[in-house]
This record gives C-alpha cells, structure tokens and sequence, in this order.
C-alpha cells in the first residue's frame, strides 16, 4: 500500500474516506470495500458492461475508471437506486418479462436502461437494442430484456 | 486481471502536470477508457500516471474564426450532444456515436483518441479529414501541428516528451459522411470511412484499413463514383486483420466509398 492515496467519495448517499491503492478500480473498491456487491465485474476491461455504475449522474464503465479518480465525485450502485426506487419501474418490468436467465448482466442493464428512462421520451426497439449494445447478457436474454424495457420506454 | 502497481498525481494546473512528467516511467491519464484496459491488462506498466482530469481548461468547446476549439479532456458524449459541433464540425457529431457504448463515451475523451492514434479510431480519421490543427503545450511553449503530420504510424503520433496535446482545432466544414461497418455496434470498425467537401473539393480518409488513417487522395479527386472506386487502389493498400483479408477490406472500402459520394458531391 506504499502509494496509496486518500479519497473521499459519496457511494449512494453515504460519504466515505478511504485510503485506497491507486491501482484498484471502482468496482472492485465498491465491491471489496464496502461489500456493494450487486454491481459486478465480468471482462474487467470494458466490453461486457457488468460493472456499470453512476459517477455525477453519468454511467460508466467501474472498472475502467480507477477509485482514486472517484474523490469527489458521487457514486451511485444497483443497491441505491434500489432502495431509492428509481429503478422500481424497471425492475418491475423486468420480473414481469422474465428479463434474466442468470441475473448476472442485470443490474447493469437496469442502470444502462434508466438512462432512457430519464431521457422522458420513446425509443424503438432498435434504439434500446444500440443503447444496451454495450451490455453483454452471456445466457443470450436479449429478447426479454429489449421487450422490458420496451414496455416502460417503447414507442 | 488486476492493473499492476503504480503511483498516481491529480495535478490541479499545466504547470504542476508538466514537472510530474519527467518523471520516470509517467504516463498521462486522461479519461482511461483505452489506458486502464490495457492497464487491467498488464499490457501497459507505467510508475506513475498523472491525471489531468482535473484541468478545467481542458475542457471546453469555443468558437473561433473559421470553426471549434475543443478541448482534450471534452467527452464523446459531450461532443454528442454539442449543438456547436453538429452546427459547425458535424463530422465528429456523427462519428461519436459510432464510438462504444454511452457508458465509455461519457468518461473517454477527445484528447485521448487523438493521442493514442489507434488505427481503428473514429476521431483521428475525422481530425485528417479535416486536416485539424493539434494543439501541443510543452513546459516552455505551444506547438501547433495540422493532422496530417501528427499521425506517425501505429499508436504513433508527433507528440514530444513532455508535451500534453491540450485541444484541437476543426474548421467549419459543413458537409460530411461518417460511416463504419462493424459486425456489432460499438465494435471497432472493419473498415470505416471519414468524409467532408467544400468548395476546394472533397477529403476522404478510410482508418482501420492501415497502421494509421489514410487521406484517400486520389479518389477523393475523381470526378466520378466509378473513377472514385477505380482509384481506390492506389491510396489504399489495406492490411488483414485476424478477420478480414487485405482484399476484403479493399473490397468494404469501395463499398463505403459508393453510400458517401452522393452526399460529398452535393453542390456546395
């Protein structure tokens, strides 16, 4: 830990300091940490989008962004925009349409999928399948997951 | 995998970045979406990367006779969305969508495609079409150098030790084709294709077709599409990839050619 450095980060409302390796990216920091397990790391460098989380508003890749760069900033998880029922309108959707097989890509789906949903307008189908283009569901559920987001979104 | 250890700096103006630049093995990081890859990776080991993330100059879009400044830490999607550039440098409006997905486009930058110069960007390609001016700021003074000798070659660019590129500048050019085939979107492109015209003619540049995007000079002087496609053949000699044979990205690239010619010959 000879570089590690002091950040200060707001996770889901929370503030937290921490002295953190440099080296360690966001959502293992978020995972290992402070036991924010529901966002996950598949390809670790940036493909299949599991890591998806929100820093100021904005979703990213967790794991291609370090937990230093994160000082700062705000950070929302699956767990936080659960409990704050942002999410309630999908998450609904997505039991409705049996949108998972495993559930791993989920939670990142749902976060890749609120960003339509707070763009208040419809999307075609085709629109929501380029938008979640960066979100691998490797048991293939694509069809569910478009038609559920569809239903809250869809033209 | 795990990025390997190294030290991190957050300087808070040009002057403290450039000192943290000299030391060795430094690197600087600027929206990560390519570098921390490559970190996670161990494809990359520097000692220290120096963030610049924290430079709000960086970090603006401002007019100027003849078209946009546009800083290097300005986002894809910051780009985007900007009614200033798909006003004035429509081009990169259009190519910026074509670049991942919206979660990478919010953290990767312009200023970090153009300096990486990897052959199968989308920015460097639209930087030679419009033969953009680079802006390079050392320690002791600014050097400008236009696109088209900025690119070097494979992830090789004119930028010298101790220099960070800190904007770019694009003339107004309204007219503009941006087009990619990719097998998924996101993807990097088999062959892509950027394209502007105005009234001194058109300028068309292929990119992941060669070790660093290639002004089509010749077809971008025909005066026809059949001569255009014709003469393909001696601005390009593609390499293959691991899925595309030499042949069949020449073959793609006329392709290309013929779905943008009409709107680059437009009258003007």
């Amino acid at each position: 830990m000879e570089h590690a450095l002091e950040a200060t980060l707001t996770v889901n409302g929370t503030k937290v300091t921490r002295r953190i390796e440099p080296r360690m990216h966001l959502v293992d920091f978020l995972r290992d940490e402070l036991g924010l397990t529901g966002s996950h790391i598949g390809c670790e460098h940036g493909v299949c989008g599991a890591c998806t989380v929100r820093v100021n508003g904005e979703i990213v890749r967790g794991c291609l962004m370090l937990a230093v760069q994160a000082d700062g900033c705000t950070v929302e998880t699956i767990e936080g925009l659960s409990d704050s029922k942002e999410l309630a309108a999908l998450q609904k959707a997505f039991h409705e349409h049996n949108a998972f097989q495993c559930g791993f890509c989920t939670p990142a789906m749902l976060m890749a999928a609120q960003e339509l949903v707070k763009q208040k307008r419809k999307f075609t189908r085709e629109e929501i399948r380029v938008h979640i283009s960066g979100n691998y569901c490797r048991c293939t559920g694509y069809q569910a997951i478009v038609d559920a987001i569809e239903s809250v979104v869809g033209k | 995998m795990k990025a390997p250890s190294f030290a991190y700096a957050k300087p808070r103006s040009l002057e403290e970045a450039f000192p943290l630049l000299e030391r060795p093995g430094a690197r600087i990081l600027a929206g990560g979406q390519s570098l921390i890859p490559s970190l996670n990776m161990r494809l990359s080991t520097p000692q220290l990367l120096v963030d610049i993330g924290g430079l709000a100059r960086l970090k603006d879009i401002s007019h100027q006779p003849g078209g946009l400044r546009i800083g290097a830490l300005v986002t894809h999607a910051e780009i985007e969305r900007s009614l200033d550039v798909k006003i004035n440098v429509p081009l990169l409006a259009e190519a910026a969508p074509h670049i991942a997905h919206p979660a990478i486009r919010n953290r990767g930058t312009l200023g970090g495609s153009l300096a990486l110069a990897d052959p199968a960007a989308e920015y460097p390609a639209c930087a030679l079409a419009l033969n953009a001016t680079l802006i390079l700021q050392s320690r002791k003074a600014e050097r400008r150098v236009s696109a088209s000798s900025f690119f070097k070659g494979l992830f090789e660019t004119d930028i010298r030790p101790g220099e960070i590129l800190v904007g770019a500048e694009f003339p107004k050019v309204e007219r503009s084709a941006f087009l990619e085939l990719t097998r998924r979107h996101g993807d990097y492109a088999m062959v892509g294709l950027a394209g502007v015209a105005d009234a001194s003619g058109k300028r068309i540049v292929f990119f992941s077709v060669d070790s660093r995007p290639v002004l089509a000079k010749n077809a971008s002087a025909a005066k026809s599409l059949e001569d255009a496609r014709a003469l393909l053949k001696k601005d390009l000699s593609p390499a293959a990839d691991l899925y595309n044979t030499a042949a069949t990205k020449l073959h793609l690239a006329g392709v290309l050619l013929s779905r943008a010619w009409n709107t680059l010959s437009k009258p003007h």
